[in-house]
């Protein structure tokens, strides 16, 4: 079993040393099921998903002015605001120092002091990507209501309903967004789909859906959701994302990309180039759940497969990051180089993506982008381990990866059936060609 | 506020950004010549276009009124590169030039590859961005003689780019699954497909005409604003001075649509440095009459002095407060405003701005479909946050 030790990060002010933490009794309005009767929170239901990618598409480029801001956002940052001006974070994220590393790059370094005082180091089992969830540790069913932003689901109608005081349901197990008391940026929060039923940190389609969904409402391609499995610096095991603004593209955005393959339902998978983190993107598809269900299929690959993995989810959902990695087995197979180590910076998703949080003053002004390169390459799969594992993604997601050197064109039939598989732990992709001319194979 | 209002008064503010700036006939100086190309004004909300060529007009099939005060996102569409969005709106961010093939759209809906060139203007006295100028060469193709597939799998030489999208809607067609969505392209299923999508090099001479193309822009307007006394220039020659914001900021405050102020606690007399549209509906001020004034014009002789000590003393603590206060409008009538400020940091960490946020009172029984009126006013405040904080991390 391999193990490392690390700070954990604190998420919630109700979240103890993990030793402290059983049975609190409560009188802390908590969410569960001691406190959840008679809780209200504002609701936020987004609008239906469109069936055609290009109808979403057009209605965005024929903005006349730059778009004003979302709905959602003001939702997200009013209620951040207010937790802020409550007391409610244990630092104030703005007061911290942030800089561009000079270089053709542009990682961003943040100084972070505060973020990682006062907790103990604690034992992660970093060999196991899926682990069963443990109702003993830490979960976001013990945080404060107070910390709690608002519910959030996929509307079934054609557009948006808010309601500003819904009662929570503990029946339906909703989708709540919470803060994250230990904000990296401005806006940091966790989206935690269905809260009550305790997933554990694990992809399934229809949560990776509603992540995009939160994405593309929030309509600001400065708000990104990222995702950390286990074993690739998740702390928490119960299944959340990420989500913050930082006004400016990360370095992972910026990096060029190469075509691999193309997918049946137009979504295009490219390989990163010219970046420390070997990283797959996926772009286009005929519809947000093709690119969101190809993106599950891998991810849900990755972690049968005890792949440790990060997912960037950028351009308000139109681009999706997956980076396996293997910094943290490295790390306790004694392989991560002193200097790197000492720095205590963990590449989870917002560090790969080039926003470094340093705690250390001295790393901070001697940030260089070699440094920065250094760390991360860390974290990066061999480029012969990587190309290993995207054939084997590709097989899992029925993607043939020959498709691109085939000289006739491929002629790809159109599902237009409609019909949406939301079945959370599906493990193959929709249909996909591996064609000759003219010739259409269909799978579903 | 009504919307007749508003875009009133973002017409004259079009009009006012060339006519403060430049001497008089500088826009038929500009209409003659040939190039096609834009001028935007990251100053007034929206980043709108406050000129474009008849060159431009003829290339995108739109007339003159259809284009001014839109922005220039308008022109782009499902096919455009994303990553080349990205990169335009960090050369805004970052007031620099930049030259790139881009995927517009006409007013018919058909697409065409263009070099795009971009040049922000600066004053010559402070360093201020006044405009960005914005150069649009067609790119032929010819030369290149690409080969491309058409729908039948036979290959053949392509220079008209838009003939190829008709030529994929004619094969969408043939597989009898053609679904009509208004004015939408057909998604490019198609591997070969979409790779013409992706990118289109520009020749050395296109280059070359879209450099000459901005220099001859940059000149007529060096020359008509070195007549008005207000010069402006291609390069910046000083740093920007501390009572001007960036355009990147300005242009990411634009997008807040509630009433609010910027002041700068570091200059005399805390002037106001950012005015939104809406603070300039609700006061009835213009925005050079606010720009530079201490806020305390909106008092009068009924204005609670107690409150305008709590809030000064507020101020002075670096805490954020949120008051009822009496305020005048220029016409003399008055309003309760429901006043929320708090201390705005940079990226250095250091307070830069204090936020007012203004809320009529009798404004405040929304309907409770709304986010609560208080939240929204925090939701200004959090906004203006992120776009302070990052506009100081731009390196330069």
């Amino acid at each position: 079993m391999l193990k490392i030790k690390r700070v954990p990060t604190v998420v919630s002010n109700y979240q103890k040393d993990e030793a402290a933490d059983e049975s609190v009794g409560c009188g802390r309005n908590c969410l569960g099921a001691c406190c959840i009767n008679g809780a209200r929170l504002p609701l936020y239901a987004c609008k239906k998903l469109e069936k055609s990618g290009a109808g979403e598409k057009l209605v965005i480029s024929h903005e006349t002015r730059e778009p004003p801001v979302a709905f959602l956002e003001s939702l997200v940052l009013g209620e951040w605001e207010d937790r802020f001006q409550r007391g409610l974070f244990r630092y104030d994220v703005t007061a911290c120092e942030t800089k561009v590393i000079p270089g053709k790059y542009g990682f961003v370094a943040q100084l972070n002091e505060g973020r990682h005082l006062k907790k103990r180091p604690t034992e992660f089992r970093i060999d196991k990507v899926l682990q069963s969830f443990d109702g003993n540790k830490f979960n976001f069913t013990k945080v404060g209501q107070e910390e709690l932003l608002f519910q959030f689901e996929a509307g079934e109608d054609g557009e948006v309903q808010f309601f500003p005081c819904m009662p929570v349901d503990a029946e339906n197990s909703p989708s709540v967004v919470a803060i994250n008391v230990s904000p990296i940026e401005y806006g940091h929060v966790l989206l935690i789909p269905r809260v009550l039923d305790c997933l554990p940190q694990r992809i399934d389609h229809k949560s990776l859906l509603l992540a995009l969904h939160m994405a593309a409402e929030a309509a600001n391609p400065y708000f990104r959701l990222g995702y950390n499995s286990l074993g690739a610096f998740a702390t928490i095991n119960h299944l959340h994302f990420q989500a913050y603004y930082l006004a400016m593209p990360f370095p992972l955005e910026k990096a060029p990309s190469k075509k691999m393959v193309t997918t049946v339902n137009c979504v295009k998978i490219s390989e990163v180039l010219n970046y420390p983190v070997r990283s797959l993107l996926f772009e286009g598809g005929k519809s947000m759940q093709d690119l969101s269900d190809t993106v599950s299929d891998a991810c849900v690959f990755l972690q049968n497969n005890n792949i440790p993995f990060n997912i960037l989810i950028s351009d308000s959902g139109r681009q999706i990051f997956v980076m396996p990695q293997c910094y943290a087995e490295k790390q306790a197979l004694g392989e991560v180089s002193p200097e790197v180590l000492e720095t205590q910076v963990n590449p989870a998703v917002w560090e790969i993506s080039g926003h470094m949080v340093l705690k250390r003053k001295e790393d901070y002004e001697g940030a260089s982008e070699e440094n920065a390169w250094r760390l991360l390459a860390e974290a990066s799969l061999s480029e012969e381990r990587f190309k290993e594992v995207n054939d084997l993604i590709f097989e899992a997601i029925g993607c043939n990866k020959q498709e691109k050197e085939l000289e006739e064109p491929t002629v790809h039939q159109q599902n237009h059936s409609g019909s949406v598989n939301q079945k959370s732990n599906r493990t193959h992709g929709g249909p996909i060609t591996n064609g000759t001319a003219s010739e259409c194979l269909v799978r579903q | 506020m009504s919307i007749t209002e508003s875009s009133e008064s973002a017409f004259t503010e079009e009009e006012d950004s060339f006519n403060t700036r430049y001497s008089l006939w500088i826009k038929e100086a500009l209409d003659e010549l040939p190039h096609s190309f834009t001028i935007t004004d990251p100053f007034i909300s929206g980043h709108p276009i406050v000129f474009a060529s008849p060159g431009f007009l003829k290339m995108s099939g739109y007339s003159r009124e259809e284009v001014i005060g839109r922005n220039g996102r308008a022109f782009q569409g499902p096919k455009t590169n994303r990553r080349s969005i990205m990169e335009i709106r960090e050369a805004i961010r970052e007031e620099r030039p930049i030259q790139l093939s881009l995927l517009n759209y006409r007013k018919s809906g058909s697409p065409f590859w263009m070099l795009f060139h971009m040049s922000p203007v600066f004053a010559k006295t402070d360093g201020k961005v006044i405009h960005f100028v914005a150069v649009q060469v067609p790119i032929s193709g010819r030369g290149h003689h690409r080969k491309v597939r058409n729908g039948s799998g036979l290959t053949g030489d392509v220079s008209d780019r838009s003939e190829l999208v008709f030529g994929s809607c004619r094969r969408e067609v043939r597989l009898g699954n053609f679904v009509h969505q208004s004015r939408a392209l057909p998604v490019e299923c198609d591997e070969q497909g979409l790779e013409k999508w992706e990118h289109c090099e520009a020749s050395e001479s296109e280059k070359l005409r879209a450099g000459e193309a901005i220099n001859s822009v940059l000149s007529i307007l060096m020359r008509y604003s070195e007549l008005s006394g207000r010069l402006v220039c291609g390069k910046r020659h000083c740093l920007r001075g501390a009572e001007c914001l960036s355009s990147s900021l300005v242009i990411s405050l634009g997008r807040i649509k509630q009433s609010f102020v910027l002041t700068n606690p570091c200059l005399p007399d805390m002037p106001i440095v950012y005015a939104s549209d809406a603070f300039l509906t609700l006061t009835g001020y213009k925005r050079q009459e606010v720009l530079g004034q201490n806020c305390r014009f909106l008092s009068g002789v009924d204005t609670d002095s107690s409150v305008l000590y709590e809030m000064k003393d507020c101020i002075l603590k670096g805490q954020s407060c949120t008051v009822q206060i009496l305020n005048y409008r220029k016409d003399k009538s008055t309003f309760w405003n429901l006043l929320h400020i708090s201390p705005v940091r940079n990226a250095s960490g250091k307070t830069a701005y204090f936020v007012g946020v203004q809320v009529e009172a009798s404004c405040r029984g929304t309907e409770s479909k709304e986010v609560r009126p208080e939240t929204r006013q925090l939701s200004v405040v959090g906004a203006v946050r992120v776009a302070v904080r990052s506009s100081f991390m731009v390196t330069c």
